[in-house]
């Protein structure tokens, strides 16, 4: 079995968001880059499944699509325990270009991971789509992931509850917290190794892009809070249900 | 051209953020002048479809085979695609919750048309269609064009609200033409939250955090919450000890939320946590530690104990109630 985990590569959770003076464009000066949250506990996961007794896992692949500067991050994910990965050379334009770059080193897969989001555009986006270029099943808000004699258990998180599935190969499963404990964290050991392990870059496909930002806004800033004494509860639950009027 | 809006319902009921969406389309479907139709998957009856027309949806498909509550990702896009070609829909809605996160990429790219997620409000421009929504996990805006004729949104719950707006209901049936063997997704067990508000269709949200000190202190966190009928949230690392479930986490790598009020008890207010819990309304803040960052982001707030204050606070919604 083989496993394909798609690496996001966005900004450190701690990012002072910034623009460009039109505000058409993100600043990334002195950004920290990392392994998007999601990503990060899905490889976790697709490691611990391939180190399990009786595993069939052959290998982990991991693919990003970005320029040179994302090789970092693609080289962390190796670092931590990825086989091989793969690079599509071009800007993340709009989700479904970044899709549709993927869908043609996504081939041949059996399961393949997305985290459910990316911490920088919040599309939700890329994992559903690709999944329908390459007409595979899908299940998000995947939760809890279980390989138990060759059969695929999955747990995901519904608007209400949580459910357990039995799924077939080729799956791909869009995943959230829950699906790890806590990433992996490369040792020195794996940081040594990862420098000689294949990343093979690839041309992007010519795709027309469906969406564009046209400009970005930073949320109106707040008003001060108001502080009310500890023992005044009463007079929190009035200003709330007559000030704020939200009770 | 017409509006289609994916209603989603839950054990045959239709939850509150179908009924936003429902308003939603309308006002929508209002503003370019086209017709607007709702699409049901699974088991609902007349009485709870007729529902939508009190705000503002009449026309309303129903495909009520039971296959569909397997939540299979790959049919409901494929049901879904099928009713947008049947009405014609230029603009498809979805609602950015579990289910609607699921399909929408799947169906943007059966129906060719650009998908923008957890749009805030009415688009800001019909032409270019341009939709406002939030990037960097509640740290920005994006106002986002979509190039396509058809175009797929998902609405953020609680970013415009439920409007009634009656009209004449028409309930039709409608057949997909899936068979059984299109969904292959199979259910072994369901755990289901009962007699408990969804988070993502809460108004209220009362949310606590480490300094809550233990699982077993939660009793008046879950009684202010029965009593305000409000959703239940936590901070991640309660969540990651195990204090609380995982769907109750919020920031971040949880749940996004904007309820109309959210209560923060014993949370320290990190950067990850506002992420998920921003775009609120009004904020409250209970935490002992007057320089928590919480208070940056926070409506009101009271510096004090926890364990002091929420007995205060039941006691205060239980008077103002009577
Ligand atoms: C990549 C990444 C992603 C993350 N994602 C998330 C996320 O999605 N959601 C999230 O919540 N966090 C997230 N975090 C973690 C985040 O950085 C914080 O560690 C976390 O939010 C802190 O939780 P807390 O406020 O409950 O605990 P603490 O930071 O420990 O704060 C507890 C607070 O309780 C107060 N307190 C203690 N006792 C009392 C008392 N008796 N009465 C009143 N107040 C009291 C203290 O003053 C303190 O402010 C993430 C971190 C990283 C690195």
């Amino acid at each position: 079995m083989k496993i394909l985990v798609l690496i996001g590569n966005v900004p450190d959770t701690t990012t002072k968001v910034k623009f460009n003076a039109d505000k058409t464009a993100f600043d990334t000066n002195g950004v920290q880059w990392i392994i998007n949250p999601w990503d990060e506990l899905a490889l976790t996961r697709a490691l611990e499944l391939k180190e399990a007794a009786g595993s069939t896992i052959e290998s982990i692949f991991v693919a990003n699509v970005g320029r040179s500067e994302t090789e970092g991050t693609l080289r962390k994910a190796l670092a931590v325990g990825a086989d091989e990965a793969i690079r599509v050379d071009t800007d993340p334009k709009d989700a479904f270009y970044v899709a549709s770059q993927l869908a043609q080193v996504a081939k041949g897969f059996d399961l393949i991971f997305a985290g459910i989001e990316a911490s920088d555009y919040n599309g939700a986006a890329v994992g559903g789509m690709l999944a329908e270029l390459l007409g595979i099943q899908s299940v998000s808000a995947v939760s809890g992931i279980q390989i138990e004699s060759g059969n695929l258990k999955i747990s995901r998180e519904i608007d209400g509850g949580s459910q357990t599935l039995a799924m077939n190969l080729p799956l791909l499963a869009i995943v959230q917290k829950g699906i790890a404990k806590e990433p992996r964290i490369p040792a020195m050991r794996g940081i040594m190794m990862a420098r000689s392990k294949k990343l093979t870059v690839v041309a992007p496909m010519e795709v027309e892009t469906l969406t564009s930002i046209v400009t970005f806004e930073s949320p109106a800033p707040k008003a001060a809070c108001k502080m009310v004494a500890e023992d005044q509860a009463r007079e929190l639950i009035r200003l709330l249900h007559e000030e704020a009027k939200v009770l | 051209m017409s509006v289609l809006v994916y209603t989603e319902n839950w054990d045959g009921k239709f939850k509150k953020v179908s009924f936003e969406l429902a308003s939603y389309a309308a006002k929508l479907a209002a503003e370019m002048g086209v017709s607007v139709s709702a699409i049901s998957l699974g088991p609902v009856e007349d009485s709870e479809l007729a529902k939508l027309a009190d705000y503002g949806v009449g026309r309303v498909l129903s495909a009520s085979c039971k296959d569909y509550n397997s939540l299979d990702n790959q049919a409901i896009a494929t049901a879904v695609a099928a009713a947008a070609k049947h009405v014609n829909a230029s603009v498809v809605i979805l609602a950015q919750s579990n289910l609607g996160k699921a399909i929408a990429p799947r169906l943007s790219v059966k129906l060719k048309a650009g998908l923008v997620s957890g749009v805030q409000g009415l688009p800001v421009s019909l032409s270019p269609f341009t939709v406002k929504k939030m990037v960097f996990t509640g740290k920005a805006f994006a106002n986002t064009t979509i190039h396509t004729a058809i175009k797929v949104i998902t609405l953020a719950p609680n970013s415009f609200g439920v409007i009634e707006n009656k009209v004449q209901e028409a309930i039709e049936k409608f057949d997909a033409g899936l068979t059984e063997a299109d969904f292959t997704t199979k259910i072994e067990s369901t755990n289901k939250v009962t007699g408990k508000v969804l988070l993502n269709d809460a108004d209220i949200v009362v949310s606590a955090g480490r300094g809550m000190k233990a699982s077993e202190n939660w009793g008046p966190i879950e009684e202010l919450a029965t009593l305000l009928g409000a959703g239940l949230a936590c901070s991640r690392p309660v969540s990651d000890e195990g204090w609380r479930s995982h769907g109750e986490h919020v920031g971040q790598t949880g749940k996004i939320i904007s309820p109309n009020l959210y209560f923060a008890f014993g949370i320290s207010g990190a950067i990850q946590h506002l992420g998920g819990v921003s775009s609120s309304k009004c904020i409250v803040a209970i935490n002992k530690d007057k320089d928590a960052p919480i208070f940056e982001a926070a409506d009101y707030g009271i510096v004090g104990d926890v364990f002091k204050v929420l007995p205060q606070l039941i006691e205060a919604v239980k008077e103002s109630k009577s």
